[in-house]
């Protein structure tokens, strides 16, 4: 049905910019059809774009489109909205489900494509008040659900389905589309358990075999390895491996992807080393209760903080099961990529998000959800929605640097407690300015808005409010998110400095692992709720991929379980 | 087990409420079993089409219309015309519909557009359109009437010769549904007393045994609402129905599958204001008189309180909660004042229950769904987490 010699879609030369920023450049690559391919790499390395700018999606024509060229069985197309990329029998499983809650599995699949009955009001209004083929509909539903080769009921309601049955109705609805030929699954199997995620690749294989083409999107290595007839790598928006699955092995692949030191080395032998693999696991057994060596300062080793089977319901960093220990004295960091909790940790800890587990801080347990009983035992926590949580925009700097200690604190105020008190505005713009002086936070006065300082500085003021509360222990989420490099120095600096001269400890969120390795002690990794590992920060960077993409889960559970 | 017992409570507490209630009261009225049927059949006749058209945005994820004051304008507007006309009779009504159906529909895509751009705070902007729409009323008929449209009937103007009286009566169309198809229901005794005192006018007679007085049934009105349920079950089958189910339970999955949300969502209030609209003439071709300024405002106020108490919810509702909030609603209105004089000697306090109870249980119905939203929420957040973790 398809020229031969044209392959199913062919990307040539890709390019995209957001605003002057090269996110994409010089994407080319071919699916054939009943192939199956794996594309890797971090968060940020562009994965995401590609998808938009193969869909469609109005922000990519928004923001001035792409460059290079889209060819389908050889003709070269350019999709302005998903569905005309839908039509041209591309299908799109997200990673959130789209599925109608209250709705059949049947009525999902069908959804905006149901069987209906003609009937005369279809020809004197519109097709929409045709009832509905309930039977066929069924048939084909069941069709769709059989050719992935499970059992499940297509009158069975989406609600009270468990998760992985949500993402076999997501595919089926893909499948039944007449026209699918080239499937793209970003993260399928994030949410499956294993068996579930078997069945998936089992399925996916099948369907391969039909003569569609997968885009298998997937952190967890092992899977493409198992599933993937080739892997695409690509790193900070450039490809950086097109391969056949069985020449890497899947410490090379994580390597590929964190890039840096060690990938060098493995672009130019693309050789089998898959017997370096078992040595992983060994590492992780003598890094896991490393003890901060390379903090010299302190000497008594003593967990300030210990976390124990931490869950976390916030949206999106939905933490699982977290067990950690930081050292007194410490700067400890967590890192993972998106959407995998690092950020609930925090934040489940400060009491912000509905949290549970046992959290104990200096060796006594910490009530957890309750932000104010955080906050009287001493931590200070700098969020990374610095402009909702952080700061009171409309208010003067003094305000929001004091603003805490004040309220927790009960500092910075005149009068009698509980009786009449008013603020000492004296005090704060003092305290303000010592803190504007020693941060050098650039602004007019410590009367200027919060909201009008640039992202850097705002930053300062966050910390500076966490300084004032003199805490033992300080959580920071993304310390560095959205201001600039000088900037970015000068804020690590002031913790490593405010560490050093109060010996506080420090427990560092971050994306850019970079950032954590300079500046943390250790580093632990989060990986789909869960902490992966904990490494002492001057481990090679590839070992922190292979955590991240979470392999070592896999070699600690299973030993013997490597590609 | 116990969560469960509570969410059964808890989804069916108001008409339990409301059965209690009732059950102490009916005793304490001292009114009679035939009394009571005539006055719910009555009612039923009266307002279930009302209820009736706020239906199909609870579908579509929109809520209680309050919007629905809208239509009730329209057709109160075709009403006045068909009065000032002399058009009487069925004829009469049909007349007063087709003038009201595309005032109904042009204020029903207008209550869709701005609804569209309030997503999900759909109540309380339609509630306040409403307000905004009876200003607009008000205009219309206070002024424009008798000046810019004219109004010949003297009766129906203002001694200043513009605007219309605060009541109207609608003799010419009174009950004119309701007794289209005159059926009474006697017991056997009652069959020959009723003929003697009506001779041999046509009448369509049931006979229960053991019933005491004889109970008029307002079989045309209830034919159309059968009719009109007919409607509603016909239309959840229709692709239109799935596709507003499908919004009602999330716009966003909706909309990525391609069905044009916003277009259906003004769909659904149209059809609603337009229903509303016919609603309006039916009750008040019962009522058989028409408050001008008045009628309009109880009709979305009420028919929203009968509907929660039959149990429905914000998000879901059904022909069933229609008929059980309506005869729930209206056994309370008649036995509370008697049952009230009887106890306390204070008729007072069955006027004080209407107004109290409608606001009350419309306010208790939006607590119990902001509640329930948020426990789903919880829930999803939880399930999302997986079993891993405990609790």
């Amino acid at each position: 049905m398809t020229n031969n010699n044209e392959p199913l879609l062919r990307l040539d030369h890709i390019g995209k910019e957001y605003y002057g920023n090269r996110v994409l450049s010089d994407i080319s690559f071919e699916v054939n059809s009943g192939e199956i391919i794996g594309l890797v790499g971090e968060n940020g390395a562009g994965k995401s774009t590609l998808l938009n700018i193969l869909f469609g999606m109005p922000v990519i024509n928004s923001t001035g489109g792409y460059e290079g060229g889209i060819f389908i069985d050889g003709k070269s197309v350019h999709f302005t909205s998903p569905n005309q990329a839908l039509a041209a029998g591309i299908g799109m499983v997200h990673q959130e489900f789209s599925l109608v809650p209250g709705f059949t599995a049947t009525e999902n699949i069908l959804l905006n494509r149901e069987v209906l009955n003609g009937s005369l009001m279809s020809y004197v209004f519109s097709e929409r008040v045709s009832t509905l083929d309930r039977e066929a509909m069924q048939r084909r539903a069941s069709t769709a659900i059989n050719t992935l080769g499970v059992n499940i009921s297509p009158d069975m309601i989406v609600s009270e389905m468990p998760v992985g049955y949500k993402q076999f109705i997501e595919i089926a609805r893909e499948i039944d589309r007449k026209n699918t030929r080239l499937l793209f699954l970003d993260e399928p199997t994030a949410v499956l358990t294993e068996t579930e995620a078997e069945i998936l690749l089992t399925a996916l294989k099948k369907l391969a075999r039909s003569g569609i083409a997968i885009v298998f999107i997937s952190h967890r290595l092992s899977e493409i390895k198992e599933l993937c007839n080739r892997v695409l790598v690509l790193r900070d928006g450039k490809l950086i491996t097109d391969a056949k699955t069985e020449e890497l092995s899947i410490r090379q692949i994580a390597s590929l992807m964190v890039g840096r030191e060690n990938s060098r080395k493995n672009d130019e032998e693309p050789v089998d080393t898959s017997s370096e693999e078992p040595v992983v696991t060994e590492d992780l057994n003598e890094t896991l209760n490393l003890d901060p060596k390379a903090n010299k300062k302190k000497k008594k080793i003593k967990p300030a903080l210990k976390v124990e089977h931490l869950w976390v319901d916030m949206p999106g960093e939905t933490v699982r099961d977290a067990t950690f220990e930081v050292m007194k004295g410490e700067i400890f960091g967590i890192g993972g990529l998106a959407g995998h909790g690092k950020l609930g940790i925090p934040n489940g800890i400060m009491g912000l998000y509905p949290a549970g587990g046992k959290v104990r801080l200096f060796g006594k347990r910490l009530t957890l959800n309750r932000p104010r009983v955080a906050l009287n035992r001493k931590m200070a926590f700098v969020s990374e929605d610095r402009r909702g949580v952080g700061l009171l925009l409309d208010e003067p700097l003094d305000w929001n640097i004091t603003f805490t200690a004040m309220q927790t604190q009960g500092r910075f105020l005149l009068g009698i407690p509980y009786i009449f008190q008013m603020r000492n505005e004296h005090a704060m713009a003092k305290e303000a300015k010592k803190f504007i002086d020693a941060l050098s936070i650039k602004c007019t006065s410590s009367k200027q808005k919060a909201g009008e300082l640039s992202g850097g500085n705002q930053q300062k003021v966050c910390l500076a409010k966490a300084f004032v509360l003199q805490p033992n222990i300080l959580l920071i989420c993304e310390p560095t998110r959205g201001i600039d490099i000088g900037a970015k120095t000068l804020v690590l600096d002031t913790l490593k400095q405010y560490n050093k001269e109060n010996g506080t400890t420090i427990i560092i969120t971050s994306s850019e692992l970079e950032e954590l390795r300079s500046v943390c002690n250790r580093v632990a990794i989060v990986d789909e709720g869960k902490i992966a590992g904990v490494l002492p920060a001057s481990s090679p960077a590839e070992e922190f991929g292979m955590l991240m993409m979470g392999q070592k889960h896999i070699n600690n559970e299973e030993g013997e379980r490597t590609a | 087990m116990i969560r469960k017992l509570f969410d059964i409570i808890a989804n069916n507490a108001v008409p339990a409420i409301f059965i209690l209630i009732s059950a102490f009261a009916i005793p304490l009225s001292g009114f009679s079993a035939s009394y009571l049927i005539q006055e719910l059949l009555t009612r039923i006749g009266r307002n279930s089409f009302l209820i009736l058209s706020l239906l199909i945005p609870i579908m579509a994820g929109m809520g209680l219309n309050f919007g629905m004051v809208l239509g009730a304008m329209a057709g109160q507007i075709g009403l006045l015309l068909i009065c000032d006309w002399g058009v009487v009779g069925i004829p009469g009504m049909v007349l007063a519909c087709l003038i009201g159906t595309p005032i109904a529909i042009v204020l029903g895509i207008f209550c869709g557009h701005v609804l569209n751009r309030a997503k999900g705070r759909e109540m309380v902007t339609s509630y306040i359109l409403g307000f905004f729409i009876n200003g607009v009323y008000q205009m219309v008929v206070l002024y424009l009437m008798g000046w810019v449209i004219p109004i010949t009937n003297p009766n129906l103007l203002l001694s200043r010769g513009y605007g219309v009286r605060n009541a109207v009566s609608l003799m010419g169309i009174r009950g004119v549904l309701d007794n289209l198809v005159p059926t009474i229901i006697t017991g056997t005794e009652g069959a020959n007393q009723f003929l003697n005192i009506n001779g041999a006018k046509s009448f369509l007679l049931l006979q229960i045994p053991c019933l005491e007085g004889s109970i008029r049934l307002p079989l045309g009105t209830f034919i159309v609402i059968a009719l009109f349920c007919g409607f509603i079950v016909w239309f959840r089958k229709t692709k239109l129905g799935q596709d507003m189910r499908a919004i009602g339970q999330s716009q966003s999955v909706s909309d990525s599958a391609g069905i044009p949300v916003n277009r259906t969502r003004i769909i659904a209030i149209v059809i609603s204001t337009v229903l509303a609209c016919y609603g309006q003439i039916i009750y008040l071709q019962n009522m058989g008189t028409l408050n001008t300024y008045n009628s309009h405002d109880q009709a979305g106020m009420f028919s929203i309180a009968a509907l929660l108490i039959g149990g429905a919810s914000v998000s879901k509702a059904n022909i069933m909660n229609v008929f059980v909030g309506v005869i729930l609603f209206h056994l309370m209105f008649i036995v509370a004042p008697m049952a009230g004089k009887n106890l306390i000697g204070e008729a007072q306090i069955g006027e004080y229950f209407r107004v109290f109870v409608s606001y009350g249980i419309i306010a208790l119905a939006l607590v119990l769904h902001a509640w329930k939203r948020n426990r789903e929420r919880e829930a999803a957040r939880r399930s999302l987490r997986g079993n891993k973790g405990g609790e």
